[in-house]
């Protein structure tokens, strides 16, 4: 039982590592490569559960009668394709906030936020107060 | 011209929204916007007077605009309660009219294109309200009533408007939304139909809980109706011009709340279903406390507007009571209270309005001695008085007499005491104004003075002792100043008023065949 | 060419938005965008009558038969949404050359544009496709460019609204892929009719409802659900405002359409609510939003923060709607998406319009308002109006159904709290009221003067059309009650 889904095992604790990354650390930097761990779980998921015993890759031959599916290999390639997307574009975001923000740490960055801003209106305090509470 | 009966039934509604379009394209020359006013005004007494006409001679007059959801569509429908309801609303909004030209000018308002704008709107609301054919035509008008009021009532921009209309816009709103929107939705869901009809349109065999706890939403949710504690939003919205107090929170805005009630009790629930329902003693109960606690806070109050609003929300509580008694002498008296209470209550705003415009005073106890100043004023003040007390020779007389009839028919003894004694107490708070006014260094007479309780003998003293110290200045004015009424249009516009509670006293006729051909549906 | 329609209201933005790059001058691609969107309205227009006429219209994409190829299914649900849609997006492009010349920096206009239609094509792929993996496809070809496009805001929270956006609209993703991928290892299809066949034969294993787990967490986060709402209300306050009047209108709608299209279509509503406990949860989930979120909104001073709470309300409303499960309450559901849409947008807009003028959308800022800028202002108050639910106004016909739904089921409480629930909609929308009309302009304040013609034109459009299918509900009552009956299986 507990060897038969030793892939799904893997996959969960991937998973689990991925999720706590995002939610404990602070780093920007550090969240997109906890998010990274997160999608990769899923592309093992995948893949994995498209694997057959002994299967060789589907090639159309009388000679071979046992072959992986490879429809989720197919869609986690898109997947991929996806997830380095979304890592490029949270790098992006992380250089941008870095030159607006000089930092990359979440408490940095809110810390800043709750400082009443030069650009702003006067009631910006009451509004970066509302915010914090949000975030909170 | 020959007009279908039907196309006036429509013209009633869109003539004085049209108006609002032509009120904006000449708000600049006031003479003209005035022009544009007055001839609505005219268009739609004549259209009113017709269809009453056509009412008399047994035409039904409905006409269908719109089905708006499947089974519910905006129609009007024509019956005596709602003839009798259009007539008073048309005929003193020209009234009204001819008051506010000489208020506002004299008082030098700003925004009065704004002003004259709005009052068309609300008025054709009260058309809408009192054509409708069912609840939810009748629900859309309610509410467009509300807000097209709004901005009448804080027509001062100023702090104390903008929370006066606070309030009468949070209760206003707050009950219609979640009572009697509620008690719409389930009626719709309780009887499959929400189409007025003479006897109710609930099933002989409807669950009576169910029923009853519909009419408390009903009761509740019509925030119009000014029932305590939904009566705050009334006092509140006296920051408005008088006008407005006078039109729209003497007759159009309450009387489309009690008028909707009456509509309800005889219409959707029927004065047979009504008389067996659990809750119906709870809320005549409520409405008779309503009536009392009203009389005595209006005892209290020195702003001349503000005990007049008060005194409204006591003479309400009657109408309501009428209506729940659910008996023909109760839906008469109340349907002749609307308009009779109309005609007084709006006498007396005209006058309170007057003093403000002529003598810039506001507090009663500041009206000593301006009889010499506004004799007209204060006699109409009197007469305006006597038809809410219900004394001959004024129209407030039937009314009072057909609602205590339906209290002693039903065996409501506590009601009936409370009508008494809230009588009594409308003579102790209304007829010292005009007392005074005419006779600042008498004190009133004994024998009133032991008709009034302990509270108000209290504040006869507070006011006697100001007086001493008014007597004085106020002397002093009447040498060299004489005579000061109001400007004349608002002049005319108070004797006409006045003249109609008499009237109504001398000729009842067409009034009581109105009121009692509500329950035969003018057949 | 009719025949495919469905495919070419994907396409023709997604080609599009390439195309833009060529065009370069940023007027020309305005122009280009707003045609584009046009023309995928049109399309939308078609579909529907099409679909209203002779039902379900499936188009097998490349010409590969439907369980095994990618299969595009329009019936009347998402044929109303494309219309919905597209028609916003129309309606918003109007405004958007205007709105963005302050808001966004000349060089970026080109790339704005681009992004725009992405996001679009996102957003009707979505809605298009009958294939599960594809929705996943097109949730994160509109999800990118919507973090992008947030992003670009001239506030600087705007780029820590967009990360943590990002981080949370990817987790949501991944966890629809997961419920996917667990789906297709217990059935081996992704095709969502063959899905909804061969599910109910596995309903009852641990796969199954791990993988409804998933889903549905990861729907109810892109659609804002309470308690998962955290990144909505500074994405939208931030994003330049034609962005959020565009997502405001359109975004959390496509995930309530996901929401119910695997619900009931997918998984069926036996599984989804007799199996699970969904209403319970949902109908909870959907009342403490509306408390919560209106009584937040009731506290800001950022306007648009104000209205991104709203949103997050709103949404309560169609999911204690959908947490029904009847015809009545789908129909509500259905109806305040449609309504929503055009409520939203139409003041969204008017706030692009106030921020073109002033430069910002704090409350203080809002002083002697109606005086200034009479229309726009006329335009807040009745899509607050709207918003309340007053009759004549769309957010009546929506709430009516909402109400007619809870009393068929006999939930008096429910009832109630639906009602004080507008009641805050009251304070929120009237305490702009006030400032707007009752307080003179602060001394230091220039005076503006009322907004360009190019927003007044699309905010009058969507708030005569507020007022318009408030009155005339055929369309929008008549194709929501029928989208519901499919869904449920009744022939209307």
């Amino acid at each position: 039982m507990l060897m038969g889904l030793f892939n799904n095992w893997i996959v969960v604790v991937l998973m689990m590592i991925g999720l706590y990354i995002v939610i404990a650390h602070g780093n920007l930097i550090k969240k997109i490569v906890g998010l990274a761990i997160f999608q990769t779980s899923v592309f093992i998921f995948y893949i994995s559960l498209a694997k057959i015993d002994g299967g060789t890759a589907p090639i159309l031959s009388d000679n071979y009668t046992l072959y992986s599916n490879p429809l989720p290999h197919v869609l986690i390639l898109t997947a991929i394709v996806v997830g380095i997307a979304t890592t490029a574009l949270g790098l992006a975001l992380v250089v941008r906030i870095k030159e607006a923000y000089d930092s990359i740490e979440e408490e940095d960055i809110q810390r800043q936020d709750n400082l009443p801003q030069d650009n702003q209106v006067q009631d910006s305090q009451l509004l970066t107060k509302n915010e914090t509470e949000n975030k909170a | 011209m020959n007009l279908s009966l039907e196309l006036m039934l429509q013209l009633t509604i869109i003539i004085p929204f049209l108006a609002t379009l032509a009120i904006v394209a000449t708000g600049h020359k006031p003479n003209l916007r005035e022009g544009v006013t007055i001839t609505a005004c005219l268009v739609l007494i004549y259209l009113v007077v017709n269809l009453y006409q056509g009412l008399l001679l047994g035409n039904s007059i409905s006409v269908f605009w719109w089905e708006l959801l499947p089974g519910l569509s905006i129609s009007f429908d024509i019956e005596p309660l709602g003839m009798l309801f259009a007539l008073i609303a048309s005929f003193l909004w020209l009234i009204t009219t001819f008051y506010a030209i000489g208020y506002m000018r004299s008082h030098a308002e700003k925004n009065q294109t704004r002003f004259y704008l709005c009052f068309a709107i609300a008025i054709s609301a009260v058309m809408g309200i009192a054509f409708s054919a069912n609840l939810f035509t009748l629900f859309i008008f309610y509410e467009v009533l509300t807000l097209s009021t709004y901005p009448l009532v804080t027509h001062a921009g100023t702090e104390k408007a903008k929370k006066g209309g606070r309030i009468y816009l949070g209760i206003l709103l707050s009950t219609s939304i979640v009572f009697l929107l509620l008690a719409i939705t389930s009626t719709w869901f309780v009887a499959g139909t929400l189409e007025f009809n003479l006897g109710g349109i609930f099933s002989e065999d409807v669950d009576k809980t169910v029923a009853g706890v519909l009419l408390v939403l009903f009761i509740f949710g019509i925030g119009k109706a000014a029932i305590m504690p939904f009566h705050r939003w009334l006092p509140a919205a006296m920051v408005a011009p008088t006008p407005v107090s006078a039109l729209l929170h003497a007759v159009a805005v309450v009387k489309a709340g009690v008028f909707t009630i009456l509509k309800v009790c005889v219409f959707i629930f029927g004065i047979d279903l009504l008389a067996v329902l659990p809750t119906t003693q709870f809320l005549l109960y409520l409405a008779g406390a309503s009536v009392l606690l009203a009389s005595f806070i209006a005892m209290r109050q020195d702003n001349l507007k503000a005990r007049l609003a008060y005194s409204t929300v006591s003479q309400l509580g009657y109408i309501t009571i009428g209506a729940l008694l659910a008996t023909s002498s109760g839906v008469i008296g109340s349907s002749m209270h609307i308009a009779t209470h109309a005609f007084g209550k709006i006498t007396l705003f005209f006058c309170a309005g007057a003093i403000l415009v002529s003598l810039h005073k506001s507090k009663i106890s500041e009206m000593r001695g301006i009889g010499k100043q506004m004799p007209l004023t204060m006699i109409a003040f009197f007469i305006g008085s006597l038809s809410i007390i219900g004394v001959p020779p004024t129209g407030g007389t039937w009314s009072k007499w057909f609602l205590m009839m339906g209290t002693i028919e039903t065996e409501q003894w506590v009601l009936m005491m409370i009508l008494m004694l809230s009588s009594l107490l409308n003579i102790a708070y209304l007829l010292p104004i005009p007392f005074h006014a005419f006779f600042p260094n008498l004190s009133l007479n004994k024998a009133l003075k032991k008709a009034l309780n302990s509270t108000s003998s209290k504040e006869t003293n507070a006011t006697s002792n100001n007086a001493t110290e008014q007597v004085a200045p106020s002397g002093m004015t009447l040498t060299k100043s004489q005579i000061k009424e109001a400007p004349l249009p608002s002049l005319i516009a108070i004797g006409v008023t006045t003249l109609g509670c008499l009237v109504i006293f001398i000729y009842p006729q067409p009034l009581y065949e109105l009121a009692t051909a509500v329950l035969t549906g003018g057949k | 060419m009719i025949a495919h329609l469905p495919v070419l209201q994907v396409i023709v933005p997604l080609m599009a938005a390439p195309i833009c790059l060529l065009l370069k001058r940023a007027q020309l691609v305005w122009l280009f965008s707003l045609i584009t969107s046009g023309l995928a309205f049109l399309i939308s227009i078609l579909l529907l009558q099409q679909v209203m006429a002779t039902g379900v219209i499936s188009y097998e994409l490349g010409g590969w038969q439907a369980p095994w190829g990618i299969e595009y299914r329009i019936d009347k649900l998402n044929a109303f949404l494309l219309l919905i849609i597209s028609a916003i997006s129309t309606i918003v492009l109007f405004a958007a050359q205007t709105s963005i010349e302050k808001e966004i920096p000349k060089s970026k206009h080109t790339l704005f544009y681009v992004l725009y239609l992405l996001s679009l094509t996102g957003m009707l792929g979505i809605v298009a496709t009958g294939d599960a993996f594809n929705v996943f496809v097109f949730l994160e070809i509109s999800s990118l460019s919507a973090y992008a496009l947030i992003a670009l805001g001239k506030d600087r929270r705007a780029l820590w609204a967009a990360y943590q956006y990002l981080i949370m609209g990817t987790i949501g993703a991944t966890f629809i892929l997961i419920g996917i991928g667990l789906m297709y290892q217990m059935t081996g299809t992704l095709n969502m009719v063959d899905l909804s066949q061969r599910l109910p034969e596995v309903a009852q294993t641990r796969t199954v409802f791990a993988a409804f787990g998933f889903v549905i967490v990861g729907v109810c986060l892109k659609l804002a659900l309470f308690p998962l709402h955290l990144w909505l209300p500074n994405s939208y306050a931030y994003a330049p405002s034609i962005v959020t009047a565009f997502f405001a209108a359109t975004a959390t709608k496509v995930a309530v359409y996901l929401l119910i299209r695997f619900t009931f279509s997918v998984f069926g509503v036996s599984f989804s609510f007799t199996t699970i406990p969904l209403q319970t949860l949902f109908m909870a989930l959907g009342l403490v939003g509306i408390f919560v979120a209106s009584t937040a909104a009731i506290y800001q001073k950022n306007i648009k923060l104000l209205f991104a709470y709203s949103s997050i309300a709103q949404i309560g409303y169609m999911i204690v709607g959908f947490s029904m499960a009847t015809v009545t309450g789908l129909t509500a559901t259905l109806l305040h998406m449609f309504n929503h849409a055009l409520m939203k947008s139409a003041i969204f807009l008017a706030l692009a319009a106030i921020v073109y003028r002033l430069g910002n959308v704090q409350l203080s800022s809002f002083h002697g308002l109606g005086r200034q800028m009479p229309l726009t202002m006329a335009a807040i108050v009745i899509g607050g109006l709207s918003l309340i639910g007053v009759p004549l106004t769309v957010g009546f016909v929506s709430k009516w159904y909402l109400l007619m739904a809870i009393i068929e089921q006999g939930w008096w409480p429910v009832a109630v709290l639906i009602l004080l629930g507008s009641l805050l909609a009251v304070i929120y929308v009237w305490r702009i009221v006030e400032v707007a009309y009752f307080k003179e302009p602060l001394a230091n304040q220039t005076p503006v003067k009322e907004a360009p013609l190019f927003f007044l034109i699309p905010i009058w459009i969507l708030i005569i059309a507020n007022i318009y299918f408030g009155i005339d509900t055929r369309l929008s009552v008549q194709v929501a009650q029928s989208a519901a009956m499919t869904l449920f299986g009744v022939t209307p």
